[in-house]
C-alpha cells in the first residue's frame, strides 16, 4: 500500500506541531522518521493513526483519500501504531489480549486465535505462549506481542514511534528481521528513533523534522554527521570522557541481598567513591532495577548493609533516603515520576522544598520559567506534564531533581532524548559529579553504559559481577556478560 | 464557525445538560400523571416565594455546603469518601452528648453551644479517620468501609434515641427531648435560620478553596489523586495526606451534624443527616471537583429539596421527585461534558 500525507497541520494551542508536512512512502518501504525533542514526530504518527485529527490537510492511501478519525478506523485501513510509551497492559492472557479490537462475534474462537497466533509467530521466529499473562512479558516481548497483534488485525503499513528504547540487543535484531521481512512483503514501515544507527541501518530513506517543519529527506547512502546537522541545524559532537572519581567512599554496600517477585539477589560488596559513575548494564528484569530500588530505600534488603557516608541506612524508610540527599528518578515517565493532571510549574513547587504555608505562585513561575530555559523544556509553565512530547518529559523528571545530592540514581536517563539533549543531560550530570554526587544508572545502551560510566555492574538472573572498569571494556565483552556468559 | 473550544460553547452544552434534565424529568412525571408544569411552579414558590422560604432554603443550604467542603478535600485526593453520611451523623451525636452532659452545669451558653460544636467536630473525624485507617492500613477500599460505618451510624442513633437517650417514659422517632432555648443557636428573628451557622458554611468553603488553590498542603494533596505512586516518589507521604483529608473532610462533616443539633433540630433526630452527605457527593461532581462553584450548586441543590416538601400535600407527589431531577442533573451534566468532548476532538479534516 502507498502511504501520502499531503499538507498536514496540527496545531496545540500555540505550537505548530505538525506545518505542512507532505511525505509520500511507496509500497515496501522502511521510511526513518528523525528528528529532535518536540520536532512533532509522534504528532504526525498520531495523525496517521487516528489517535489525533490533523487540523488541515490529506492522507492518501494508494491514491485514494481517506478519513481517518478513530485508531480503529486506522486499522480498518490497514493502519497500525505501536506507541512510544507502551500503553497499559491488563494482566490478561495473550489470546485475550489478540481479541481485543478485534471484530468478531459475541463468542470469539479462542482456539482459532491461538493457532493463527502460532502460525504468524513461526513466520518471524517469535516464541509466545498463547496462555502466557501479558503482565508477564518483558518490554520486547510486549512489543512482539503487539507487532503479532497488528499484523492479524490486517494491518498493511505499521508504524513504531521509538521502538528499540527498552529492548535488549537480540531482541532489537531479531524486531529488525522482522521489519525487513514485512517490507519485502510489500508492507509500508513507519520507523520514528533518536537512534541513529538504527535508523541508518535499517531504513530505506529518511525524513528529518525540525521544528514542526520536514527539512529534508535522504536516501543512502547517509552521512551521519550532515544528518545530525539537518536534525538540529548544528553540527554536534559528542563531548570527551572525563572522570571525576574521587577517593571519599560515599556508598557502602556489604553483602547485600534482595528478595523480589522471582529476582534474588545475593551477597553484592561495592563501594562507590564520591563523584563516581557506575552503570548498570543488563537484560531487562535480571535483577538491576530491584539492585537501584533498594539503594533508593524502595525495596528493603533482605540481608547485608548500605551505608552513606558511613551511616546505615538499612532498614530505614524511603523518607529517610531522600532526607540524605538520595533521589530516584524512575523509568515510567507518566506512571511513576511525573502526575498528569498537573503543570509544569506545579511539578517544580512539588519537589522544592516547603517555605510558609502558602504558595507563591509568581515566585514558582519565574523558577519555572528560569528551569524551562536551563533545561530547554517545549512548553510553557502551566503546561500540562501529559501534553509535553517524551522527550520533554523526561528534561522535566530531571529538571526536578535537588542540588545537591549524594547519590543520584537514574533509570534509563536519556530515554526517548536526542542526541543533542542526551549529551547536553550528561554534562549537567557530570556537573553533579564535580559536586561530588555519585550517580547509579541503568541503561539499555550499551555505548551509553560505557562511555559514560566509570565502573559497571553486568546483571545476569540475578547474578551481579565484579565491577568492570570502563575504560578497559569493550562493547563485545559486555555484549557476552549480559548474554549470561562468564557467571 | 463558532470556536470550540471557547467558554460559550462549553456554557451551551451545560445549558443542554439542564434542558435535556428538566425532560426527563417532566417525562418522569407524565408517566407518574402528574402536571410537570404545576409541579414546576410549586418548587419555585416552595423556594423562594417568601422569606420564610429562602431562610429555609438557607437553613438547608449550610449543612450542604459544609459537606460539599469537606469532600472536595477528600475527592483532590482521590478518594470516594461515601462514609461522610455516618460522619455527619457522628458530629450530630457528639454534639448532643455534649449539650446533654453540660446542660445542667453551671457553664454559660455561649460556651455550652462553641463545646457542643468542637464537640461534633471531634465525633466527625474520629469516624472519618477510622474510614481512613481502614483504607490506609487494612487495605479495604474507603467506599466499602464508608458504606458500613454509615449502617453503624444509624443504627448507633436509632439505639441512643429509643434506649440510653430517650424521652421520659416510651422513645419515638420524633427523637430525645429538645435542648432549652438558650442553647439554640441564635436565630434571626421570626426565621429559622441562623447567621451564625450561615457564617461558618461560608467560612468552610472560603478556606476549602485556598487550601485547593493556593497552599502545599493542596497541591500535594491533589498530587496523592492524580497520581499516587509518583507523589510517593517525589516525596510526598501519601498515607499521611489521605489521613489528613479524612480528618479535614472528617471536621467538616462534623461540623454539618453539629449545626443541625444547635441551629436546625435542637435534639438528635433518628435521621439527622438528612441525606446531606450523598447530596454533597452529586454536587461535588457536578461542578467537576471546582471550589468556586460549590456555593451557588450547592444553593440551588437546596431550593430543590426545600420547595419540593409542599409536592406530596398538594399533588399528592412524592418529594423525592427534587432527587430526580438532581441525579438526572448530575447525569445529564457529566453525559453532555462527554458529548463535547468527542465532539471537540473530532474536528473535520
Ligand atoms: N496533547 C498535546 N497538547 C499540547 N501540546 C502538545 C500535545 N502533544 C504534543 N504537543 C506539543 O507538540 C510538539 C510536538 O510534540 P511531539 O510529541 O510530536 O514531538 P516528538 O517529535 O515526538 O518529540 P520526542 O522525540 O520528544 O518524542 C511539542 O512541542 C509538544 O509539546
Ligand atoms: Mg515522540
Amino acid at each position: 500500500m502507498n502511504v501520502e500525507l499531503v499538507h498536514i497541520h496540527k496545531s496545540f494551542g500555540a505550537v505548530h506541531a505538525n506545518n505542512d508536512i507532505s511525505l509520500s512512502i511507496k509500497s515496501g518501504v522502511i521510511q526513518g522518521i528523525l528528528g529532535e525533542n518536540g520536532a512533532g514526530k509522534s504528532t504526525l504518527m498520531k495523525v496517521l493513526s487516528g489517535f489525533i485529527q490533523a487540523d488541515t490537510g490529506q492522507i492518501l492511501l494508494d491514491g485514494k483519500a481517506v478519513r481517518i478519525h478513530t485508531p480503529s478506523d486506522a486499522i480498518k485501513h490497514g493502519i497500525g501504531m505501536l506507541h512510544q510509551d507502551p500503553l497499559d497492559f491488563p494482566p490478561m492472557k495473550i489470546v485475550d489480549n489478540m481479541l481485543i479490537g478485534h471484530e468478531g462475534g459475541l463468542f470469539p474462537n479462542r482456539r482459532q486465535v491461538s493457532n493463527s497466533l502460532t502460525e504468524l509467530q513461526s513466520q518471524f521466529g517469535f516464541n509466545l505462549d498463547p496462555e502466557a499473562y501479558v503482565d508477564s512479558l518483558t518490554v520486547g516481548e510486549r512489543q512482539q506481542l503487539e507487532i503479532l497483534r497488528l499484523l492479524w488485525l490486517g494491518a498493511r503499513v505499521l508504524i513504531l514511534d521509538e521502538p528499540t528504547t527498552g529492548i535488549s540487543a537480540s531482541q532489537k535484531e531479531k524486531l529488525f528481521e522482522t521489519l525487513k521481512k514485512l517490507a519485502e512483503q510489500g508492507m509500508v514501515i513507519i520507523f520514528v528513533s533518536h537512534k541513529l544507527e538504527d535508523v541508518e541501518g535499517l531504513c530505506h530513506k529518511i525524513a528529518v523534522f525540525r521544528q514542526g517543519c520536514l527539512v529534508g529527506e535522504t536516501v543512502p547512502p547517509y552521512n551521519t554527521d550532515s544528518l545530525v546537522e539537518l536534525m538540529f541545524g548544528k553540527v554536534v559532537s559528542l563531548d570527551e570522557k572525563t572522570q571525576l572519581e574521587g577517593s571519599e567512599p560515599v556508598v557502602e554496600i556489604t553483602n547485600l541481598s534482595i528478595d523480589d517477585n522471582r529476582i534474588q539477589i545475593r551477597g553484592v560488596n561495592l563501594t562507590i567513591n564520591c563523584g563516581e559513575v557506575i552503570g548498570l548494564a543488563g537484560m531487562e528484569g535480571s535483577g538491576q532495577r530491584q539492585f537501584l530500588r533498594t539503594l533508593a530505600g524502595l525495596i528493603r534488603s533482605v540481608g547485608g548493609e548500605l551505608r552513606l557516608s558511613g551511616k546505615r541506612m538499612t532498614g530505614k524508610p524511603y523518607h529517610s533516603f531522600q532526607t540524605a540527599g538520595i533521589s530516584y528518578v524512575p523509568a515510567s515517565r507518566l506512571e511513576e515520576g511525573l502526575i498528569p493532571g498537573l503543570s509544569v510549574t506545579e511539578h517544580f513547587i512539588l519537589s522544592e522544598d516547603q517555605s510558609g504555608f502558602f504558595i507563591d505562585r509568581e515566585k514558582a513561575v519565574t523558577i519555572c520559567r528560569d528551569r524551562i530555559k536551563t533545561f530547554n523544556i517545549k512548553g510553557e509553565p502551566v503546561t500540562r506534564v501529559e501534553a509535553l512530547s517524551g522527550g520533554n518529559q523526561q528534561r522535566a523528571l530531571l529538571a526536578m531533581l535537588r542540588t545537591p545530592l549524594r547519590l543520584l540514581l537514574l533509570e534509563h536517563p536519556t530515554r526517548g532524548l536526542d542526541i543533542e539533549s542526551s549529551i547536553w543531560i550528561w554534562s549537567q550530570l557530570k556537573d553533579r559529579c564535580k559536586q561530588k554526587t555519585c550517580i547509579v544508572f541503568i541503561s539499555a545502551d550499551l555505548e551509553e553504559v560505557l562511555h559514560y560510566s566509570d565502573r559497571i555492574l553486568v546483571f545476569y538472573n540475578g547474578k551481579v559481577s565484579q565491577p568492570l572498569d570502563a575504560a578497559a571494556t569493550t562493547v563485545d565483552q559486555l555484549g557476552q556478560l549480559i548474554g549470561g556468559k562468564g557467571f | 464557525m463558532l470556536n470550540k473550544t471557547s467558554p460559550v460553547y462549553k456554557f451551551g452544552f451545560q445549558i443542554l445538560a439542564i434542558v435535556g434534565a428538566l425532560i426527563f424529568t417532566t417525562v418522569v412525571m407524565l408517566l407518574a400523571k402528574a402536571p410537570p408544569l404545576e409541579a414546576y411552579r410549586l418548587i419555585v414558590i416552595g423556594s423562594v416565594g417568601s422569606v420564610g422560604k429562602i431562610s429555609d432554603v438557607i437553613v438547608a443550604w449550610i449543612p450542604l455546603l459544609l459537606a460539599t467542603s469537606g469532600l472536595l478535600l477528600t475527592f483532590a485526593a482521590g478518594l470516594w469518601n461515601i462514609g461522610i453520611e455516618g460522619q455527619i451523623t457522628l458530629g450530630a451525636i457528639f454534639t448532643t452528648l455534649a449539650l446533654r452532659l453540660l446542660q445542667d452545669s453551671a457553664l454559660s451558653p455561649a460556651l455550652i453551644i462553641i463545646i457542643g460544636f468542637l464537640s461534633g467536630i471531634l465525633g466527625g473525624m474520629i469516624w472519618a479517620s477510622l474510614t481512613g485507617l481502614l483504607k490506609i492500613y487494612g487495605g479495604v477500599n474507603e467506599i466499602f468501609g464508608g458504606l458500613g460505618l454509615n449502617f453503624v451510624a444509624t443504627a448507633l442513633t436509632i439505639w441512643l434515641i429509643f434506649g440510653p437517650w430517650k424521652r421520659p417514659g416510651v422513645g419515638s422517632m420524633s427523637g430525645t427531648v429538645p435542648f432549652d432555648n438558650l442553647l439554640w443557636l441564635p436565630q434571626v428573628e421570626g426565621l429559622r435560620m441562623s447567621w451564625w451557622s450561615l457564617g461558618i458554611g461560608l467560612i468552610g468553603i472560603v478556606v476549602v478553596f485556598l487550601i485547593l488553590q493556593g497552599t502545599y498542603f493542596g497541591l500535594r494533596l491533589k498530587a496523592v489523586g492524580k497520581n499516587g505512586r509518583a507523589a510517593f516518589i517525589i516525596g510526598i507521604p501519601t498515607g499521611k495526606y489521605m489521613m489528613s483529608a479524612f480528618f479535614i473532610c472528617g471536621a467538616f462533616a462534623g461540623l454539618a451534624g453539629a449545626t443541625q443539633v444547635l441551629a436546625v433540630y435542637h435534639r438528635l433526630i433518628p435521621s439527622i443527616s438528612s441525606g446531606y452527605g450523598f447530596l454533597g457527593l452529586m454536587v461535588a461532581m457536578l461542578i467537576n471537583y471546582q471550589a468556586l462553584w460549590a456555593a451557588p450548586v450547592a444553593l440551588f441543590f437546596a431550593a430543590l429539596n426545600i420547595g419540593s416538601i409542599q409536592l406530596p400535600i398538594v399533588l399528592k407527589l412524592d418529594s423525592t421527585l427534587s432527587g430526580v431531577l438532581q441525579g438526572a442533573l448530575v447525569l445529564f451534566v457529566l453525559m453532555m461534558d462527554g458529548v463535547r468532548r468527542r465532539l471537540t476532538a473530532k474536528k473535520v479534516n
